[in-house]
Order: C-alpha cells, then structure tokens, then sequence
C-alpha cells in the first residue's frame, strides 16, 4: 500500500509522468500493478498511495471526461477535470461518514493544437494545483529536490520528453534506499509526437533504457561518494606536500 | 403552428420565413441573412437582424419560428458564457453548435428552427456548422438555409470555390442573399452580414440601390 513515488514533468513537446513502484513479491507479474492510467485521449493521471482508492479517482476522472464531452463536444479542458476531480476528492472530507481518498493524483494533459501541456497534482484533502514539476508518494520530498535540480539545469529552454523520459527515471532510482527497500519496477506514461498525442505508456525499450540509466547513475553516486573520500584524503597529502615543497623553496630561497 | 382562433384565419405566429447563409475562409467566415419576419402574408418587421451573437466571436443565424429561435439561442448564450468562465478562455465554435444540437435535438418534437452556427476561435479558425430542423451538427465549407435557400442551390453550387478571399466571400453572400430575396416571398428587405476574423466583428448592412441586381439582364 505504501506503494512508491509517482513524478511528473512538463516538457517542451509534451508531458511525462512516472511511478516507482516496488515489487512486493517475486511472484507478481511485472507490469500488473497499474499506476498510470488513461482518461481521455489527451490526458492520464497517475496515482499514489492506496491504489485501489487512486483507481476509484482515475474512474470519476473518466466519467468527468466523458461527460464533458457529451455536453460540450471537445475533450475535457484541463484546469475544468483538475477542478472537478479536486471537488470530488474534497467532499470526502467534509463527512464523518466518509473517509478521505487514500491517494493523490497527478494529472497530465497535451494541448497539441496551442501546445499546451499541463500538469496538475491532487492531494487527499483535495487541493489540486498546477505544476512545472511535481511529485507525490513515498519518496516525494526527495524526489522534489532532485526535480528543482533539473529544472533549473534545463533553464529556460525547457526538456524534451525524450530526455524527460531518462531523467525521471533516474530520479525514482537514486531516491530509494537501495539496501533496505525491494527491487524497484518503473511505469511511465507519456504525451507527445511520439504517441500521437494520446495518453500511452512509454514503449517498454525506452522504460528500459531509463532504468538502465537510473541504475548506473545509483551505482555512479555510490561510487563517487567513496572516490570523493578518497580524494578528499588524496588532497591533504598533496597539500602538505606542497607546503613541504614550499618551505623547502623558501628555505631554499633564504 | 396555426392558432386558429378570432377573425383573421391567416395570423400565424411571427416566423422567419428567410434566407440565411454563412461561409467559411481562410482567417474567418461571413454571415449573410434576409431581415424579413412575416405573419402569414403580413411583414411584421423588414428590418429584423437574423444573425445574433452567442458569443463574441460566434454569432447564430435563425430560420424558423422566431420565438423558438430566439429562446433557443438565449439558453446557447447563457450556457456559453458559463463554459467560457469554467475554461478559462473564449468558447469554440464546435462547442457553440454542440450545445445548439443539444437543445434542438432533445427538443425537437416542441420546436422549429433551423440553425447556422459560424464564428472564429484560435484553434480552429474560421468554421461554420448548420443544425437543422430535427438536430444534428453539420460542418460545411459554407452552408445556406431558410426558405429562401431552395432557390440558390443552383447559384452557391456553380459559384463556390475553396479558397476564396474574405471580400470575394463577402460578394458571393450578397449575391446569394439578394437572388433569394429576388424569388422568395418570404425573404426580403436588407441583407445584413457579419464578417467575423481575429482581428474582429465587422457589420453591415446592404440596402435598397446597393443591393446587387443580378437578374438586371433581362429584368429593370
């Protein structure tokens, strides 16, 4: 139940959200466990927390859409389903005979005619807000900062989903404490050119590739944080040595 | 609808009896309508305005029963507005004549209007759909209708070209409109039109000696 971080990005051509979902058990079949989950054509929602209660959310999600469009003929604008599913997560608060959704919700949504994309997050008490980036879940404090990091690296020019793509997946991988959780499994959802602007999973090669990448760069960090002490002892021998050269120059000097 | 009661056997209700048309191009479309509201045979007003807005860049020509249109395109209006705040932005034109349908088609047995919906929005430029009699959301490079209509098939059919300018357009409707009133009893008075691009609304209105005379050939 405690079941991993999701993050989100918002990228130049598209949008990207992904879930790190640790494998409970090796007798689960990989990509059972769903997470991410299509609305609309142009937008999908990924959950955390309870999933049964995140499925209960992407349900009322579709409903929404779907009646939206029957209404107004055009699929549901972004900012009205984030309004509507944060109206819908709030009245669970309001009663004593109900309980609050156990999940939040990150909403992705592509705009391929204005290229717009958007992305929002709803938290269980029903605050849905929008986002260049965001994250939720377990590790959702880390993986927060590691999504600043990458934003302010990008700058101004923005990421493209492609590299968005291998990005979140080595934030899920260098956020987890590796000896004490289970193996990691990676689900990711993305809008773009490539999928034809509908909602899809990303191709299982690309997934591959961002947990190959995840996994180096966990297995890198590991590594640089010994060589950095290595170094770092490295560095006070040449010093010393330098000032023992020095005052040998100065002795010399004089 | 006939109320047959009282002396006069012919007093009908107010109807626009019409010739409506509206035309898509490139950056916008242009409206044209007849401005003649008949009882029966009497004129009850030969200056009416046809084509109304729902929106600002959207506006809804009416033919049929001016009562029905008239209260339908008051609710379109009202409900517009409220989408257009939820969203944030300026309403569609698809959205304009979804919802049209919508109050047409689930009161159709009650009603009689048939419908043009033509407008500009950002994302899908210049668009015109018709919604007819009992419903349905048509899209169409342009479309005419109203009882006026019949007798211009033949002209908008062998004088429609896609990609036309907004002033060759503009011609196409005023000689269309203007044959129709030529024939149709029940259309007639001035041509108003309604030229709608990003830039904004333009309206106008052709009466009288400018009206172009196109049977002036072989009729003064």
């Amino acid at each position: 139940e405690n079941s991993g971080t999701a993050v989100g990005i918002k990228c130049t051509d598209g949008i990207v959200v992904a879930v790190g979902k640790s494998q409970a058990s090796k007798m689960l079949v990989a990509g059972s466990n769903r997470r991410v989950f299509g609305v609309d054509a142009h937008t999908g929602i990924a959950v955390t927390g309870y999933a049964a209660d995140g499925r209960q959310v992407v349900n009322r999600a579709r409903e929404e859409a779907q009646s939206y469009k029957d209404t107004y003929g055009h699929e549901i604008v972004p900012s009205v389903l984030n309004n509507r599913l944060s109206l819908f997560m709030h009245y669970f608060t309001m009663y004593g005979s109900l309980r609050p959704f156990g999940a939040s919700a990150i909403i992705a949504s592509y705009d391929q005619d204005l290229k717009m994309p958007e992305l929002y997050m709803i938290d269980p008490s029903g605050s849905g807000y929008r986002f260049h980036a965001c994250a939720a879940g377990k590790g959702s404090n880390a993986a927060n900062t590691e999504l600043e990091k990458l934003l302010n690296r990008c700058g101004d020019e923005g990421i493209t989903t492609k590299d968005a793509v291998k990005e979140l997946g080595r934030i899920l991988h260098i956020i987890r404490d590796t000896s004490k959780e289970k193996p990691l499994e990676l689900e990711m959802g993305w809008l773009c050119a490539e999928s034809g602007f509908k909602h899809a999973l990303v191709p299982k090669a690309l997934v591959a590739e961002a947990d190959e990448a995840g996994k180096a760069a966990l297995a890198g960090a590991t590594i640089a944080a010994a060589g950095g002490g290595g170094n770092g002892g490295g560095a006070t021998t040449t010093t010393s040595t330098a000032a023992a050269e020095e005052k040998s120059a100065m002795e010399v000097e004089e | 609808m006939n109320t047959n009661w009282g002396p006069s056997t012919d007093v009908q209700d107010p109807a626009l009896g019409t010739t409506i048309m509206a035309v898509a191009f490139d950056g916008g479309v242009v409206m044209g309508a007849d401005s003649r509201t008949s009882t029966g045979t009497y004129v009850w007003n030969r200056v009416s305005d046809k084509i109304t807005s729902v929106g600002d860049k959207i506006f809804v020509c009416r033919s049929g029963s001016a009562a029905d249109t008239q209260a339908v395109v008051d609710v379109i209006r009202l409900y517009l507005q409220m989408h257009s705040l939820e969203i944030g932005k300026q309403p569609e034109v698809p959205t304009a004549a979804n919802l049209l349908n919508q109050v047409c088609y689930s009161n159709k047995d009650n009603l009689m209007a048939g419908m043009i919906c033509a407008g500009w929005d950002e994302r899908n430029g210049g668009k015109v759909f018709s919604v007819p009699l009992g419903g349905g959301v048509f899209p169409h490079p342009f479309v005419i209708g109203g009882s006026g209509s019949g007798y211009i098939y033949g002209y908008v059919d062998s004088n429609f070209r896609e990609g036309m300018s907004k002033a060759e357009c503009q011609q196409f409707v005023k000689n269309a409109v203007s044959l129709a009133m030529w024939r149709d009893g029940s259309s007639g008075g001035v041509i108003r039109m309604v030229t709608i691009t990003k830039d904004g609304v333009e309206k106008e209105m052709v009466s009288g000696q400018n009206l172009p005379h196109l049977a002036k050939g072989w009729c003064p």
